[in-house]
C-alpha cells in the first residue's frame, strides 16, 4: 500500500504484531489469575488483586520507569533472562509487547473473572462427581462456558494493546522499525511542523483496525454464545 | 456392596450426627427439608468435607478424618442425580451421556451396546442431539440419571430427583427408578414424600434435625406410630402382599399377613408381589363387626399401642396377625367412646388401600 511510508507501514504491522503477542503471550497467566481470583480464597487474594489492577492506576509512565528498572539489560529480571535463555527486552519489540501485556493485563483478568463468576459452580461440583479431576473438570466444562468472556477479554486486552502510548514509549523509546508504534509513530508525526495531514492517515488506520476488532469480537463472541446454548 | 456412614458435623444452626449402613437396593433418606438429608449426600459424594466422620463402600474407603482419609469426588465413583439435573448446557444429551463415561476405569467402562440399553431403559434415544436447554423437567432428570449410570459407580445418590417436577412428570419418571434397583449398586435416595419412599425403598432411614429418629426395612420403620410425626397426613403402614387371584368382578384377592384384601386393580396378574400402603386416616375403627357397609375389607386385629400426636388426633396400632399391624388415625373423642384401650379387639375397615409396588413375577 503506497499511500503509507514504509515507515509507517513498519509501524503498523509492527503494532499488529506487538498486540497480537501481548494478548496470545498473556492470555493463560491471564485465564489463571482470573481463575484464581474468582474461585479460590487464599492469603494475599486482595493483594494479588491490587497488583494486577496497578497499572491500571498508576500513570504509565511509572509502569514503564518500572518494567525499565526490572525488565532493563540490567534490571532484576532482564538481566538473568538475557544472559540465560537470550531474551531481551530493552528497546526490543518484545519489550514493547510486554508493556502492552502489562498495561492491558487488568483488563483482561477483570473481563474474564466476570464470565468465571458466572459460571455456576454447581456444574464444575456435578463434573467431579463424574470423575473429572480438576483440570479435567476446567477444560471440559469451566473453558467451553466462559468462552465468550475470554474471546471479549481477549478483544478488549488487544485494543488497549494497540492503543498503548505511555508504558511504552518510557520502556523501550520511539525507534523507527524497532520499537515504534501506531500510537508512537502518530506522536512523532505530530511533533514535526505541519505533520497533522500525515498523521491523518496513521489515525485512519488505527480507527480502522478499532472498528474491526470490535466487530470480529461481537461476531465471535455471538457464534460462541450460539454453540454454547445449542439454539 | 455395602456403603456405611458415620459423620459428625456442626454448623451454625444445627449439629449432625449419625451413623447408618445402606446395602444394594434403595434405601431412603427421608426428612423434612432442613433435617441434614443433603448435608449426608455431598458428604458421601466428597462435596463436603465433614469435621469427623467415616464413609466406606465394603473395604473401600472414602473418608477418615481419624486416618485423615478424604478420596476427593472424582475419586469417589459415586453417580449423582442432583434435583436440578445439572446437566452441562453447552454439550449435547449425547455428550452429556458420554461425560461421565469417558472418565471411568477402561475395564468398567459401559461399552456402547451398554449405552444403548441405558439410553432405551430411560427413553431418551430421541433427544441424544438436543441441547439440554431445549429438554423439559423430566426429560433432563432421565438424562441426568443416564450420565450418572454410564459413569460406571459404585454407588447411586439421588437428591430428591423428582422435587422439582409435577405430578404428571413425576410419574413419568418413577417406572425408571424402579428399573435402577436392578443395578445391584446401593442406591441413597433423599425424599421427603412418603408416598414415593413406599414405592421405591427396601429401607428406610428416618432423619430429624441431624439425628437418625427410626431405620429400618420401608414396612417396619413406615409402620412406626413414632415416625408419624415426621411423616404427618402421610402416616401410614406398609404390607406386603401377594396377588392370589383375580375375581371375575374386577377385584384382585391379595394374600398379606394380616388376611386376605381385595383391592380393585383387574391389572394384576396373579403371582405379581405388591406392596400395600394402607394411610392411617383410611382407616376406621369399630368395636363390633360392622354390618351393612360398602367397605370391602374389614379386619380383625388387637390394639398394642394408643398414642396421642401433637395435632391433638390419636393414632392407634392394630396388631393383625403374627407379622402384620395397621395404623389408624381417630379423634379423640373417638377414643373415649369406643374407651379403647391397648389390648382390645377391634374391626379395621379399609376406605381405601393403594397399591405402592408391584415387582411382576
Amino acid at each position: 500500500m503506497d499511500w503509507l511510508t514504509p515507515q509507517e507501514w513498519q509501524a503498523v504491522t509492527l503494532s499488529l504484531r506487538v498486540s497480537l503477542w501481548a494478548v496470545a503471550a498473556s492470555l493463560p497467566l491471564g485465564i489463571f489469575v482470573a481463575y484464581a481470583l474468582a474461585r479460590w480464597r487464599f492469603p494475599g487474594h486482595a493483594l494479588l488483586n491490587g497488583v494486577v489492577h496497578l497499572p491500571l492506576i498508576l500513570p504509565p509512565v511509572v509502569t514503564g520507569y518500572l518494567l525499565l528498572l526490572g525488565f532493563g539489560r540490567r534490571g532484576i529480571f532482564g538481566a538473568p533472562l538475557a544472559e540465560w535463555f537470550g531474551i531481551v527486552f530493552a528497546f526490543r519489540w518484545t519489550g514493547a509487547a510486554l508493556a502492552a501485556a502489562v498495561m492491558a493485563f487488568p483488563l483482561m483478568v477483570r473481563t474474564i473473572r466476570l464470565s468465571i463468576e458466572a459460571v455456576d459452580p454447581r456444574l464444575e461440583q456435578a463434573a467431579s462427581t463424574l470423575g473429572a479431576g480438576r483440570l479435567a473438570t476446567f477444560a471440559t466444562v469451566t473453558l467451553p462456558l466462559i468462552l465468550p468472556g475470554v474471546i471479549a477479554g481477549s478483544i478488549i486486552a488487544f485494543a488497549k494493546a494497540m492503543g498503548e502510548f505511555g508504558a511504552t514509549i518510557t520502556f523501550v523509546s520511539n525507534i523507527p522499525g524497532a520499537t515504534q508504534t501506531l500510537p508512537t509513530a502518530i506522536y512523532s508525526e505530530l511533533q514535526v511542523p505541519g505533520g497533522e495531514a500525515q498523521a491523518a492517515r496513521l489515525v485512519m488506520v488505527a480507527i480502522g483496525i478499532a472498528l474491526a476488532a470490535l466487530l470480529a469480537s461481537e461476531w465471535l463472541g455471538r457464534a460462541v454464545a450460539r454453540r454454547i446454548s445449542g439454539s | 456392596m455395602t456403603l456405611s456412614v458415620a459423620l459428625k458435623q456442626s454448623f451454625e444452626d444445627f449439629s449432625l450426627n449419625l451413623a447408618f449402613t445402606a446395602g444394594p437396593g434403595v434405601t431412603a433418606l427421608f426428612g423434612r427439608s432442613g433435617a441434614g438429608k443433603t448435608t449426608v449426600v455431598n458428604a458421601v459424594a466428597g462435596l463436603l468435607r465433614p469435621d469427623h466422620g467415616r464413609i466406606s463402600v465394603d473395604e473401600r474407603l472414602l473418608l477418615d478424618t481419624a486416618e485423615g482419609v478424604f478420596l476427593p469426588p472424582y475419586r469417589r465413583r459415586v453417580g449423582y442425580v442432583f434435583q436440578d439435573a445439572r446437566l452441562f448446557p453447552h454439550l449435547s444429551v449425547g455428550g452429556n451421556l458420554d461425560y461421565g463415561r469417558r472418565f471411568a476405569p477402561r475395564a468398567e467402562r459401559p461399552s456402547p451396546a451398554r449405552v444403548d440399553e441405558v439410553v432405551a431403559l430411560l427413553g431418551i434415544g430421541a433427544l441424544l442431539d438436543r441441547r439440554p436447554g431445549a429438554l423439559s423437567g423430566g426429560e433432563r432428570q432421565r438424562v441426568a440419571l443416564g450420565r450418572a449410570i454410564l459413569s460406571a459407580p459404585r454407588l447411586l445418590l439421588l437428591d430428591e430427583p423428582l422435587a422439582a417436577l409435577d405430578e404428571a412428570r413425576k410419574s413419568e419418571i418413577l417406572p425408571y427408578l424402579e428399573g435402577l434397583r436392578d443395578l445391584g449398586l446401593p442406591i441413597l435416595y433423599v425424599s421427603h414424600s412418603a408416598a414415593e419412599i413406599a414405592r421405591l425403598a427396601s429401607h428406610v432411614v428416618m432423619l430429624e434435625a441431624g439425628r437418625i429418629t427410626a431405620a429400618g426395612p420401608a414396612e417396619a420403620v413406615l409402620s412406626d406410630p413414632a415416625s408419624a410425626g415426621a411423616l404427618g397426613r402421610e402416616t401410614g403402614a406398609l404390607i406386603h402382599a401377594r396377588v392370589e387371584a383375580q375375581d371375575s368382578d374386577g377385584l384382585a384377592r391379595l394374600a398379606t399377613p394380616a388376611g386376605p384384601i381385595w383391592v380393585a386393580r383387574p391389572d394384576l396378574p396373579p403371582g405379581a408381589q405388591v406392596r400395600l400402603r394402607i394411610l392411617a386416616q383410611e382407616v376406621m375403627l369399630a368395636t363390633e363387626a360392622p354390618k351393612g357397609i360398602s367397605a370391602l375389607n374389614v379386619l380383625m386385629g388387637q390394639i398394642d399401642h394408643i398414642g396421642e400426636e401433637a395435632d391433638g388426633s390419636v393414632l392407634v396400632r392394630l396388631r393383625l396377625g403374627e407379622e402384620a399391624a395397621i395404623l389408624s388415625r381417630i379423634t379423640a373423642r373417638s377414643r373415649r367412646a369406643l374407651d379403647l384401650a391397648p389390648g382390645r379387639h377391634v374391626y379395621a375397615i379399609l376406605k381405601s388401600v393403594s397399591i405402592a409396588e408391584v415387582s411382576r413375577g
